[in-house]
């Protein structure tokens, strides 16, 4: 680099332009957070049922097989529209549908991925079901391209 | 080794390259579940593995940036640590809790683990990479306060270098978006924003300054360049990291809730996100072609050289590959995603911190001038194996992924292959990757055995650079 371009002025940049973008970015944050969410992410219908089922969710790290809205593992399918996918986007077809899947785990087909039993009760099936189709409800700019997730 | 304290950098190395080890072994038990789908069932699911080969990593490089801390600040400071004893405290303390949690995983059934941590109380868990207990949460929280309060009153009591402040800015922002780890509203869309606060701020923010300072200093001592040349390098990468990549979050809130602006701004920014990868590469020859010794240590080079080359190649052309969002769109969560994580974090993170143990190892050993040829050879080896390994780990899941968005995102609904149909397949190319996974695990066997070789490099190996030779 030139000896015109010292040290000072790259601290300059560093300085400057770091503070410059951790304000943009928390002001982005604040307008998503604040203006766009609730019209997206069907907040009214972010029911007590379903915050159980997340809590389902998390407690039997579902993550670490299935992705979310794309996030997670890749090891087994994708969620977000399994309401849909498997359910027909009804949520009493739904229900019914994951109570069978989870109790007919693990399919013990040799050489198959396996899906252990998590031994989860009829309530927690039925709150994990709510959860999901809440989910598949969110905007997510259209996301995923098809059915298959 | 100028201060008789940075010698507790020792067990951290130590340690962090056990956990390592340990990392690889349940990678393959994963390379493997993935081709022969119930191998271990059901004593390690795939969640379990998976969740202990990511959480082996993220600890094991902490240990890695605080072995590199407590080696480079007393140095940079030209002062002893302030207490010696604080950083063998947490190192039990770390130690400790992360092996702790890592039996916990294997040994405790998920939902258990949660409920006897009291997970209820402050509900953190079943979220990726952030699965550790609260509890473990807090003690990762803790052990790094007390870090910071040790580096610190070490940095601020010496002479201030840029190098000391970058890494302690970059440190002191670990802990600070840490914290982010604790927020878990019940909202979904929230949720996942604010998690990425934690894993992208950290990868593609903050982390990147530690890997700067780091690097700056091994190129400091192993060229013999002016420290004002390799600070303003310095600078300007970290600024170019902070400018693409604070603002380049934003491609990951194209398809989980955010609104359309985020599609622009997560893809204009993040498309420079490279740049900062790529002067790395530049930074790293540079000075190594303006060097002013031939450091004996050529294998600490090599490290140098390499992490910048690959870290860009794994998170600049990875990352670049799939990150405009009508891209994103086909690619996200597809194979696509873990071939960009595997050569990124292998590139930038893994490959810094054996950096800086090549070049502080075997100067801690009573090895100033570096291990002896042979030793180097063989982790020349290792280098080798273990990078080509990576690239290859790399390329067959990115034609897995090919594959699979082609089978199954491409088409129409109806049309598209399941996930299972489409994991069926694309076999083919998992069992290579697991091939390939072998070979980095021999890579990993070779690097461990060049430790074990005795002798030093000696002074006379030093003949006068390039740059003394014009003068």
């Amino acid at each position: 680099m030139a000896e015109r371009f010292t040290k000072s002025m790259a601290r300059n940049i560093y300085l400057g332009g770091s503070t410059f973008f951790v304000l943009l970015f928390l002001v982005l944050t604040f307008d998503t957070q604040s203006r766009a969410m609730p019209e997206r992410d069907n907040r009214d219908q972010l029911t007590e049922q379903v915050v159980r089922g997340k809590h389902v969710w998390e407690n039997n790290n579902c993550v670490g097989c299935h992705s979310l809205m794309g996030e997670g593992a890749y090891f087994a399918p994708e969620l977000a529209n399994v309401f849909d996918r498997r359910g027909g986007a009804d949520s009493e077809v739904f229900k019914a549908y994951m109570n069978a899947w989870m109790n007919a785990m693990p399919t013990n087909m040799p050489g198959r991925r396996q899906m252990p039993q998590f031994n989860l009760t009829d309530q927690e099936i039925e709150d994990l079901a709510s959860f999901l189709e809440w989910t598949s409800k969110i905007d997510d700019n259209g996301w995923p391209p098809n059915i298959e997730g | 080794m100028k201060y008789e304290s940075q010698r507790v950098a020792m067990p951290y190395f130590i340690f962090a390259l056990i956990l390592f080890a340990g990392q690889i072994v349940f990678g393959l038990v994963m390379g493997l579940q993935y081709v022969v789908g119930d191998f271990l069932f059901p004593e390690i699911p795939f969640n379990v593995a998976r969740m202990v080969h990511t959480n082996l990593l993220i600890v094991w490089l902490l240990f890695g940036f605080m072995g590199a801390t407590y080696y480079l600040v007393p140095e940079e400071a030209q002062t002893e640590l302030y207490s010696p004893l604080l950083a063998w405290i947490l190192f039990w303390v770390f130690a400790a809790a992360g092996t702790l949690t890592i039996l916990g995983y294997l040994f405790v059934d998920y939902a258990t683990l949660a409920d006897i941590t009291m997970n209820k109380l402050l509900p953190t868990m079943g979220r990726e990479f952030l699965e550790q207990p609260t509890i473990t949460k807090i003690g990762i929280a803790l052990v790094v306060v007390g870090f910071l309060f040790n580096i610190m009153m070490t940095a601020l009591s010496g002479r201030k270098t840029v190098v000391n402040i970058v890494l302690v800015t970059g440190l002191i922002g670990l802990a600070v978006l840490w914290l982010f780890s604790f927020y878990n509203p019940s909202n979904l869309t929230t949720d996942k924003y604010f998690w990425w606060f934690v894993v992208h701020l950290w990868v593609e923010g903050v982390w990147e300054l530690i890997m700067g300072a780091i690097l700056a200093y091994v190129l400091i001592k192993i060229t013999g360049v002016d420290r004002e040349v390799i600070e303003k390098w310095l600078y300007v990468i970290i600024a170019m990291a902070l400018i693409t990549g604070i603002i380049g979050t934003g491609h990951h809130f194209f398809w989980i809730g955010p609104p359309e602006y985020w599609l622009w701004l997560g893809s204009v920014f993040s498309a420079l996100e490279p740049l900062p990868f790529f002067m790395m590469v530049l930074f790293a020859f540079t000075m190594i072609n303006r060097r002013k010794r031939n450091h004996p240590n050529k294998v600490a080079a090599l490290w140098a050289i390499g992490t910048a080359v690959m870290a860009f190649l794994g998170a600049g052309v990875w990352g670049f590959l799939h990150t405009l969002a009508p891209v994103n769109y086909y690619t996200h969560g597809s194979q696509i995603t873990a071939a960009h994580g595997h050569m990124a974090f292998y590139g930038a993170y893994v490959m810094i911190v054996l950096t800086i143990i090549s070049y502080a190892m075997p100067i801690m050993r009573g090895r100033p001038y570096g291990n002896s040829n042979t030793a180097q050879i063989v982790e020349m080896w290792g280098f080798w194996l273990m990078t080509i390994s990576m690239v290859f780990i790399t390329l067959f899941l990115t034609g897995a992924g090919i594959l699979q968005i082609w089978l199954q995102r491409i088409p129409e609904s109806g049309e598209a292959l399941s996930f299972m149909a489409t994991q069926d397949s694309i076999a083919l190319f998992y069992w290579m990757r697991l091939i390939s996974g072998c070979f980095f695990m021999a890579g990993l066997v070779v690097y461990f055995g060049s430790f074990l070789i005795k002798g030093q490099a000696s002074p006379a190996e030093e003949v006068r650079g390039p740059a003394t030779q014009d003068a």
